[in-house]
């Protein structure tokens, strides 16, 4: 087991890894940007390393910085948490390099993951079940025609170049289709300098769905049920729960061994999800692997009762996964809320600011997962996610239910919260149904 | 004396005078604008808000210096309103 792990990340998973460090008497090393030295991820640690200015490029960034703060601080492992470099190749790389162990997958497995359209290609010749569509680009008009034809409409063309929405048109027959073509080619020629376009069948209400996978360096792996996460909103997830109200056990059955198989064929080794877009008629098919712990990692904890970020550090320094998939048998319902420093007043302009006054739930089945503190400033420099408040039951009503008892003591003065957007969510009947897809809050 | 005009921030972050940074400032001291024209940005969170110029008039003057961190309500640019 590692000695010492320097967290190189801030905030709330800054502090969700110290925890695991605790539980496991590992030390841990706390880094911190000049916007930072209050924050609670520096009071908590073991240990605490000046990385640099507030700009993320200048310090949550920084290899060079993180590397140096490692060795300083003689850490034998790096946990990158989400987001900066967690999905970094070089990053892993330069660690290994320095001789200190990553917790995550490896680099090469790290950057066929990253890889969507690789990634895709590789897993389609293994079988696995992508979105139906061109085989690369489509150069022309003629092109996306015939592979709308092969594809059946309607269909959606994207820019190669991004996402977000640029480029992107949907077509529902060939004359709209061949309309599009030119106009999404020039805004993806706008957007990324590259007119490149492919094409894929359009799924109506699709939902995401993801899977949970642990995986170590011995052959084992294991899936932990699954993650409905389509209430989104512009891309960035608000609610996410496990289990799906969609899923079966049948497709829970089906979509767990495909996870697994993705798993398998990229050789990935930590903790990681595979990301599902699932169609109304309940097909499936395979969207990206997600080389990393989640933001929604909580759900999946409090259904299954495995600390999933000690696992990841225990496979990292060499253990065995002695967890057998029969053994594993989620129960009862989670939710979670993300909560963001943003005012849903006011076209939820960020709100950063100093914490006056703080009022956190409690309570039966409520798990807080935050780095907020009465004085503490909120930084405008890094993301509005402040607060993720994770409710459990034995089912999804209980669940609902206890979710809004909690949302309902949270009370926050100085900064802003989305408290009041999650509450109209959790009572429109669409969600109380279960009745979700990605296009959920558009339509709200 | 003429009327003056003052864009403030609506919230913390970071004050950018260009669209971006190998691009040229939104407006100089001396430019012309109109009410709508885009002045400023300010970077919160990873959120990007375009302030506008809220009046037609000629840039007076520049209280703001490019990535400096502002606070809610902080004078950044004084229109002479035309």
């Amino acid at each position: 087991m590692f000695q010492k792990i320097l967290i190189a990340n801030r905030g709330e998973i800054a502090l969700r890894v110290i925890r695991a460090c605790r539980d496991m008497g590992v030390r841990a090393v706390a880094v911190y940007s000049d916007a930072d030295q209050g924050s609670l991820h520096v009071r908590l640690a073991d240990e605490a390393v000046f990385i640099g200015p507030a700009l993320s490029r200048k310090s949550y960034l920084n290899m060079d910085a993180l590397l140096e703060a490692a060795r300083k601080s003689r850490a034998d492992a790096v946990h990158p948490g989400y987001g900066f470099l967690a999905e970094n190749p070089e990053f892993a790389r330069a660690c290994e390099d320095a001789g200190i162990a990553f917790i995550g997958p490896s680099p090469e497995c790290m950057a066929l993951a990253g890889n969507k359209a690789k990634a895709r290609k590789h897993l389609m010749k293994k079988g696995i079940p992508v979105i139906p569509g061109s085989e690369g680009p489509v150069a022309t008009v003629a092109h996306a025609l015939d592979a709308a034809e092969d594809v059946g409409y309607p269909v959606i063309l994207k820019a190669s170049g991004g996402g977000g929405g640029k480029g992107m048109r949907i077509a529902r027959d060939a004359k709209s289709l061949s309309e599009g073509f030119p106009v999404a080619a020039g805004e993806a020629k706008a957007a990324f300098d590259l007119p490149e376009l492919y094409l894929e069948k359009y799924i109506e209400k699709p939902r995401h769905i993801e899977v949970q996978v642990l995986s170590d360096h011995f052959g084992n792996a294991v899936h932990l049920g699954e993650r409905e996460c389509s209430i989104q909103k512009r891309h960035q997830k608000l609610i996410e729960e496990s289990p799906s109200p969609f899923v079966d056990a049948a497709l829970r059955e089906k979509m767990g061994d495909t996870a697994l198989a993705v798993v398998r064929f990229l050789g990935y080794t930590n903790a990681g999800t595979v990301e599902f877009l699932v169609a109304p008629d309940g097909a499936f098919y395979f969207m990206e692997m997600n080389a990393r712990i989640q933001v929604e990692h909580p759900v999946t904890e409090m259904t299954t009762g495995i600390d999933l970020v000690c696992r990841q550090i225990r496979i990292a320094s060499g253990e065995a996964l002695l967890l057998s998939q029969e053994k594993i048998r989620p129960h009862g319902w989670a939710l979670e809320c993300r909560i963001n420093a943003e005012d849903p007043d006011d076209g939820f302009m960020p709100s950063p600011g100093t914490v006056e006054e703080l009022v956190l739930p409690g309570g039966p089945g409520i798990r807080v997962d935050t780095h907020l503190y009465p004085g503490y400033t909120v930084p405008p420099f890094y993301d509005s996610l402040v607060c993720k408040v994770i409710a459990w039951g034995k089912d999804r009503p209980t669940a609902i239910s206890r979710m809004r008892r909690a949302l309902f003591e949270v009370h926050t003065k100085g900064i802003q919260n989305t408290v009041s957007f999650h509450e109209t969510i959790l009572t429109h009947p669409d969600f109380i149904q279960g009745r979700l897809h990605t296009r959920f809050l558009e339509m709200l | 004396m003429a009327e003056t005009y003052m864009v403030k921030s609506p919230l913390m972050g970071t004050f950018y005078r260009t669209p971006s940074p190998d691009e040229k400032p939104f407006v100089e001291h001396g430019q012309q604008v109109n009410a709508s024209d885009v002045v400023c940005i300010i970077e919160s969170m990873k959120v990007f808000t375009e302030l506008r110029a809220g009046r037609p008039g000629v840039v007076k003057r520049i209280l703001a210096e490019n990535e400096e961190l502002v606070m809610k309500n902080q004078d950044l640019m004084e229109i002479e309103i035309a």
